[in-house]
């Protein structure tokens, strides 16, 4: 099983940003890291100058460089960059939307968690066309990756498997709106919250991120414990995405269980100390709620969350 | 500019005037429930298609409450033995309950209300299970059922009164007959 | 231009076509569509029906077989495009690169129409589908402005649909997993957003709370307008204050807009709305051919007050003007 570091969903201010890819390509026992700007094209020319820096680094220190397109492609500055980026001779991509499609030339690509692979025959379609890795939606439960991977052996499928979970993009900046701005003039608060800004129910509940124009869940999904499910169901590769914590450490402790050095349970309580005070959720895989933590196998722990039940009916 | 030019649509039923509340709080519910046991076996026999709309909901409990009114209905669908009585006030136990002035629940069983709107104006509320009220309503929308004459009409003299009056109500309103529009 | 209406069932799509409707989009009872509500959509026999009604009257029947195929449960999908293609649908709405797929390779003459849940923003996601599948038509997502539309529409050589009315996404449809993180299901998987199943209503110190798979998401005071308790129109707590973080509870209403959607080239103006009763559907589609029939004619539109039927009695016309975002 392979370790892929998605790219930094949220904006880091660009010396932040280049220093924890050196460390990473130092330091970091992944195999594969995408970098470059998924969510907000206002926020590209921020990193544009130490992309150049932070690819040499990861590549002199073996790992494989994947190119994230954005997400939501409207205006046409965010067209205009994504056909350069697709047809850039150097760069391999990471599609996370099928625009992408239209301009990419018969080369292989790599497929992102915002492209909408639901079955095997929508795998197969971009198998066709040059996919060579696909990292599922993360609301995919177990049954239907596993019948994915064994329905595309020749591509490797990866899962989300640390992080905060992507869970909605939008046109509108929720970031600008709280702070009372235009996503035209957002004088780019969305740095003030590295982590993602978070979103509480009225009686105190921790529900959501709020990352720009993006949302994420407030807890953190965790497929720590469920590595040796998943590498029986055929996943080839799990996905961490970066979090304002040690993610080497969190490699680390990836690796560590995948290569079976570690009690997945042991690893869990470790990742904890890590990424403190940040339920741990894995309830997609299970079909369940995306905030539940269920057990390895399906039975529930119950939620990590102060507030809502688990509901028994969602269980089965 | 004419009437038909604007294409405001209203969803505030009318109340019930409250002598008529006051005038049917005495009489005694057991000549009603007859009535009721008629009118549900006319309508599981001329629409049994609402069953496969109801799914496994047709088994559940239903409350319907006109707030303007001093009794309630208990509505059980079950197409083996369907069940509707009249009762002074809503049991506990029930699955989903819907509650709203008659008029409003009589419009949105007809189709001539919305029900979603009137839930936005919270002239209707609905408490339980509210994937079944939602079946409930959506069964009954597609059955096309001329709720009210049924509803009222099998109560006697009393009942064609409370009918005349309550459609009178609902007529006022532009978007309710449909008539208006034309 | 053509109206495009909702029907969730029989009856409503029957109140559509006497209503003035030039198009019905409906879907079947499962999971194959995107409003898989409870007590809604049609039957085998109910959808060859209705078309047969529809064309009757001189009305188009689209049927949405618009949500992603389960791994291993491709044939439920297969079996929708082809009983609905045997059934006569004009077209077939879809959003899977699977169904879309299949649908053009195994049935080369169904019109197919790219459903908003495919979310293709751009005309270049547009060129793909028309490209790969034969799509004759877009559904554009509701994220964009007129004059963004316009630009489409000048690049791309298949029709655009736009949502003029009812239930507003504020994030964009196809690709949000709100629903199924605080319940289990979601609207690409299940066809269903924030499902009535995981609805509750509770009153609490005078207020109504609703919650959806246990967390709050809304508290109303007496009388104080309600909408659908979707997650992106609730209200919640962030360190910069509490409220409608993503949206108010709004519904669409672009009644304003349609001259301008009209020079923007748009095809079809589509209503939204299959959960709603048939009230809903004859009284808004009367109120759109009026409006469509006095833009025509080049008399000033009737001033449109649909309020009533909008969440929190609210409307907005949402991104198509700039500023939204």
């Amino acid at each position: 099983m392979q370790l892929t570091l998605g790219p930094v969903l949220y904006h880091w201010t660009p010396e932040r940003w280049r220093e924890f890819y050196f460390r990473i390509a130092d330091e970091a026992p992944v195999d594969t890291v995408v970098i470059g700007e998924a969510v907000c094209s206002k926020r590209t020319p921020f990193k544009q100058d130490h992309i150049p820096a932070v690819i040499e680094r990861l590549e002199a220190a073996g790992k494989r460089v994947l190119h994230a397109s954005l997400i939501l492609v409207s205006l046409p500055r965010e067209r205009r960059q994504t056909r350069e980026l697709v047809q850039a001779d150097e760069a391999e991509v990471e599609i996370n939307d099928l625009t992408c499609l239209t301009g990419l030339t018969r080369k292989p690509f790599a497929v992102g968690p915002f492209v909408n692979v639901y079955n095997e025959a929508a795998a197969g379609f971009l198998a066709a066309r040059g996919a060579t890795r696909i990292c599922l939606p993360p609301e995919l439960p177990l049954p239907a990756i596993a019948v994915i991977a064994a329905a595309q052996p020749k591509v490797a499928t990866e899962v989300f498997a640390f992080g905060k979970v992507p869970l909605a993009i939008s046109a509108r900046c929720y970031h600008a709106r709280a702070h009372k701005l235009t996503k035209d003039n957002c004088r780019f608060v969305c740095e003030q919250d590295p982590d993602g800004m978070p979103v509480k129910t009225l009686d105190g509940a921790e529900f959501l991120s709020v990352n720009g124009v993006q949302t994420l869940s407030a807890g953190c999904a965790s497929l720590l414990r469920d590595v040796p499910t998943l590498r029986h169901a055929g996943v080839a590769s799990l996905r961490l995405s970066p979090q304002c914590c040690d993610m080497v450490a969190v490699a680390r402790l990836f690796r560590d269980v995948v290569d079976e050095r570690i009690d997945p349970g042991e690893a869990e309580r470790r990742l904890g100390e890590i990424y403190p005070d940040v339920p741990f959720s894995n309830g997609f895989l299970y079909g369940a709620p995306g905030h539940v933590r269920m057990e390895v196998g399906g039975g529930s722990l119950g939620a990590m969350h102060r507030g809502p039940p688990v509901r028994g009916r969602m269980l089965s | 500019m004419p009437e038909s030019e604007t294409t405001g649509l209203r969803v505030m039923p009318p109340r019930l005037p409250s002598w008529l509340s006051r005038a049917v709080a005495p009489l005694p519910l057991a000549p009603l429930q007859p009535a009721l046991a008629l009118m549900l076996a006319r309508i599981s026999r001329a629409h049994p298609d609402l069953y496969d709309r109801l799914g496994n909901h047709a088994e559940k409990r239903f409350g319907i409450g006109p707030t303007d009114l001093p009794f309630a209905f208990v509505l059980e669908p079950r197409p083996s033995r369907p069940l509707a009585r009249a009762v002074r006030s809503l049991p506990g136990g029930l699955d989903a309950s819907i509650r709203g002035p008659l008029a409003g629940l009589i419009g949105m069983a007809e189709g001539t209300l919305d029900g979603d709107a009137l839930f936005f104006s919270r002239v209707l509320w609905v408490e339980g299970d509210v994937a079944a009220a939602l079946a409930l309503r959506n069964a009954i929308d597609d059955a096309r059922i001329d709720f009210g004459k049924l509803l009222l009409g099998g109560f006697g003299p009393l009942g064609v009164r409370f009918a005349d009056a309550v459609r009178q109500r609902i007529r006022t309103l532009p978007a309710a007959g449909g008539t208006s529009w034309s | 231009m053509e109206l495009i209406c909702p029907a969730g069932t029989p009856a409503s799509l029957e109140a559509a076509v006497e209503a003035g409707a030039d198009a019905i989009y409906c879907g079947f009872r499962d999971e194959t569509n995107a409003r898989n509500f409870p007590g809604l959509n049609f039957s085998r026999d109910e959808l060859k029906k209705s078309i047969a009604f529809a064309h009757r009257h001189g009305v188009k029947v689209l049927v949405a077989i618009n949500t992603f195929a389960r791994a291993g449960s491709f044939g439920l999908w297969q079996a929708a495009i082809d009983d609905a293609v045997a059934a006569g649908a004009d077209a077939l709405i879809l959003a899977d690169l699977a169904t879309l797929d299949y649908a053009a390779r195994r049935h080369p003459a169904q019109r197919l129409h790219v459903s908003v849940q495919a979310g293709a923003a751009n005309p270049d996601a547009i060129r793909f589908y028309a490209e790969s599948f034969g799509a004759r038509r877009v559904v554009l997502p509701r994220v964009l402005n007129v004059m963004e539309i316009a630009a489409i529409v000048r690049e791309s050589a298949v029709e655009t649909e736009v949502f003029v009315f009812g239930g507003l996404c504020v994030m964009e449809e196809g690709r949000c997993s709100l629903s199924s993180y605080a319940t289990g299901q979601s609207p690409n998987m299940n066809g269903v957003c924030s499902p009535a199943s995981d609805v509750a209503y509770a009153e609490r110190d005078g207020q109504v709370v609703s919650t959806l798979g246990g967390f709050t998401i809304n508290s109303f005071g007496k009388g104080e307008p309600a909408g659908y308790p979707t997650l992106c129109k609730g209200r919640f707590a962030t360190p910069k204050g509490s409220g409608y973080i993503f949206e108010e509870p709004v519904s669409l209403d672009a009644a304003v807009m349609l001259p301008a959607l009209r020079d923007a080239g748009v095809t079809a103006f589509k209503i939204e709305g299959r959960q709603r009763g048939r009230a809903y559907i004859a009284g808004v589609v009367r109120s759109f051919r009026k409006i469509l029939a006095a833009i025509d004619e080049g008399r000033s539109p009737p001033a449109a007050d649909l309020a009533a039927m909008a969440e929190g009695q609210t409307s907005t016309v949402g991104a198509y003007r700039k500023g939204w975002r």
